[in-house]
């Protein structure tokens, strides 16, 4: 459609100061092409294991197609508190500490509109997922980034947030199992994060959406279950990577009263409440799932392995990832910036694959290559990737 | 150990280079753990899951439950060995239940199959019973879908 009118006149400033994603870009070209390996997929390669799309539909043959209370199916909500009772020894009450929501993105977008005043700082750990500082600023609030390093394993400090913290900062985001690093954070590690918290009477919206995705034996740690931090900490969660579900669109909330009924009042004016067919399949999944799960997530591990190890082969500097379903090579060995890296590499080899710079400033040098793709697939883009690096030495 | 042989079951012929990763295992070790599987019979053969029909070949298959006598001393075994030398019975399983045998047999015509079943199997002493089911079509097969049209379809770049 053509038009004479200035819309960036018309536009919403703060919409306007968003950069698009750094991710876009590539999409165009790799959509294109036909024998295109990707590993720069953000979602699990399996389907939605069956019983769970089979109570779905189930549903839909009973005639569950209404609306539902604005916090979800009380089911739901009663289940996603059993499942944290279980696994986390951390107790929510059904009636007022959760909020389900359309995938975790909803209830990022929800968090910041409820917590920020204008100017108000968040800490951002980077890298990050893309979606953080944008919600931060949608909410008037101002993104800060921490950059994590790579010889802590892209784990965050005490030490290296009490260099950003100031007078303003009112929330800490943090995201582990990381997306796109692959790292997590120990026990310990998040012990002296939540004293950091503490110390400076921050919120900690903890988004471990990524949090059933560990490998290696250390376990995730809810955030909520430190020691007096429940009542801080503002837990996101859902679906999408554990169970494969990233289509259905469900994610979910946990946190004080106060802060859920905020956001609940933004939910039932915006979303109302999230579809109900797919929160019959997040109860399925929640009831009969586990095993599934499990499965999928030893079929990641052995990829995980082989990816590191092939990545490493080849001379790529990389921390092993303990988390997720990526891994976040070093490539400046190779003499190219990341951004050079993945668009020479997607042209010449029809590899996809992520820049590191669009997940925060100090993920430049890194590419983030997912592993949620066939081992078939993995082996084959890692010989394309090491006749790459052959052969472009710069 | 398990884990090599859930790999295996899954897809023989995959690298011992591609499975010694995935393990945290050596290459060696995983040849010593896979020879040492096959000598305990563990491992019993690597066989290959063939679409026959859309090779183009029309085989038959008949599922056939057998009723026996047993015999003393050595109860169904002897019978059923009688019947599994066979080259067209690919599958024998002792049931309980109505019938005692389920045998499974590929031929390459509905003649062939009801005249083995007609001269052999059922002529074999001890055999007093035969009811032959035959397959009209297969969906799935040793945990493989056989026509299965899942396919990725995820973008191919996503955050």
């Amino acid at each position: 459609m053509k038009t004479d009118i200035d819309f960036s006149k018309r536009l919403s400033p703060a919409v306007q100061s968003i950069a698009p994603s750094g991710i876009r870009k590539f999409f165009d070209i790799a959509a294109k092409m036909e024998d295109v390996i990707s590993l720069g997929v953000g979602e699990p390669d399996f389907v939605t294991p069956w019983p769970i799309r089979e109570s779905c539909v189930y549903g839909l043959e009973q005639g569950y197609t209404s609306y539902t209370a604005n916090r979800g199916l009380p089911e739901l909500r009663e289940e996603i508190c059993k499942h944290y009772a279980e696994c986390y020894d951390t107790h929510y009450d059904a009636a007022t500490d959760v909020l389900v929501t359309v995938g975790v993105s909803e209830a990022l977008d929800l968090a910041m509109r409820a917590l920020l005043a204008p100017g108000d700082e968040v800490l951002i750990p980077e890298p990050c997922y893309v979606s953080y500082q944008a919600c931060t600023i949608l909410a008037g609030g101002v993104p800060v980034a921490v950059p994590a390093k790579i010889e802590n394993e892209f784990r965050i400090t005490p030490e290296e947030l009490e260099e950003h913290v100031t007078e303003k900062t009112k929330v800490l985001l943090i995201g582990y199992p990381n997306n796109p690093t692959g790292a997590i954070m120990t026990r310990k590690d998040l012990l002296a994060v939540a004293e950091f918290a503490k110390k400076h009477d921050l919120i900690v919206i903890s988004d471990e959406i990524y949090g059933d995705l560990t490998y290696g034996g250390e376990p995730h740690v809810a955030f909520s279950s430190l020691p007096g931090m429940q009542e801080r900490t503002l837990l996101l969660n859902g679906f999408s990577k554990a169970y494969a579900m990233t289509g259905w669109r469900i994610g979910y909330a946990l946190g004080v009263p106060a802060i859920i009924a905020a956001m609940t009042k933004i939910h039932q004016y915006t979303m109302l409440c999230a579809p109900i067919t797919a929160q019959m399949a997040a109860i399925e999944a929640l009831r009969h799932g586990e095993k599934y799960m499990k499965k999928m997530v030893a079929e990641y591990d052995r990829r995980r392995r082989l990816i590191y190890e092939g990545l490493t082969k080849m001379g790529l500097k990389c921390f092993e990832p303990k988390g997720a379903f990526y891994i976040f090579p070093d490539i400046t060995s190779t003499g190219y910036t990341d951004e050079e890296f993945a668009e020479t590499l997607l042209e010449s080899e029809h590899v996809a694959l992520v820049p590191g710079s669009a997940f925060g400033a100090c993920g430049k040098g890194h590419v983030r290559c997912s592993y949620a793709t066939s081992i078939d697939k993995i082996a084959e883009a890692l010989t394309r990737i090491e006749h790459f690096i052959k052969n472009h030495k710069k | 150990m398990r884990e090599l042989l859930e790999l295996l079951e899954h897809d023989a012929r995959r690298p011992v280079s591609e499975i010694a990763p995935m393990l945290g295992k050596s290459e060696y070790e995983v040849e010593q753990d896979i020879r040492r599987l096959e000598k305990d019979k563990v491992i019993l053969s690597y066989n290959t899951l063939i679409n026959w029909e859309k090779f183009g070949d029309n085989t038959v298959t008949a599922i056939i439950e057998v009723n026996l006598m047993p015999q003393r001393e050595v109860g169904f075994d002897a019978i059923a060995e009688r019947i599994y030398r066979f080259d067209e019975v690919r599958t024998v399983y002792l049931m309980s239940g109505s019938f005692d045998l389920l045998v499974i047999i590929e031929g390459k015509s509905l003649q062939e199959v009801a005249n083995f079943v007609a001269t052999r199997l059922s002529t074999i002493d001890g055999v007093t019973q035969t009811r032959s089911h035959f397959m009209l079509k297969a969906y799935k097969k040793d945990g493989i879908v056989i026509n299965d049209e899942e396919r990725d379809r995820r973008l191919v770049v996503t955050p």
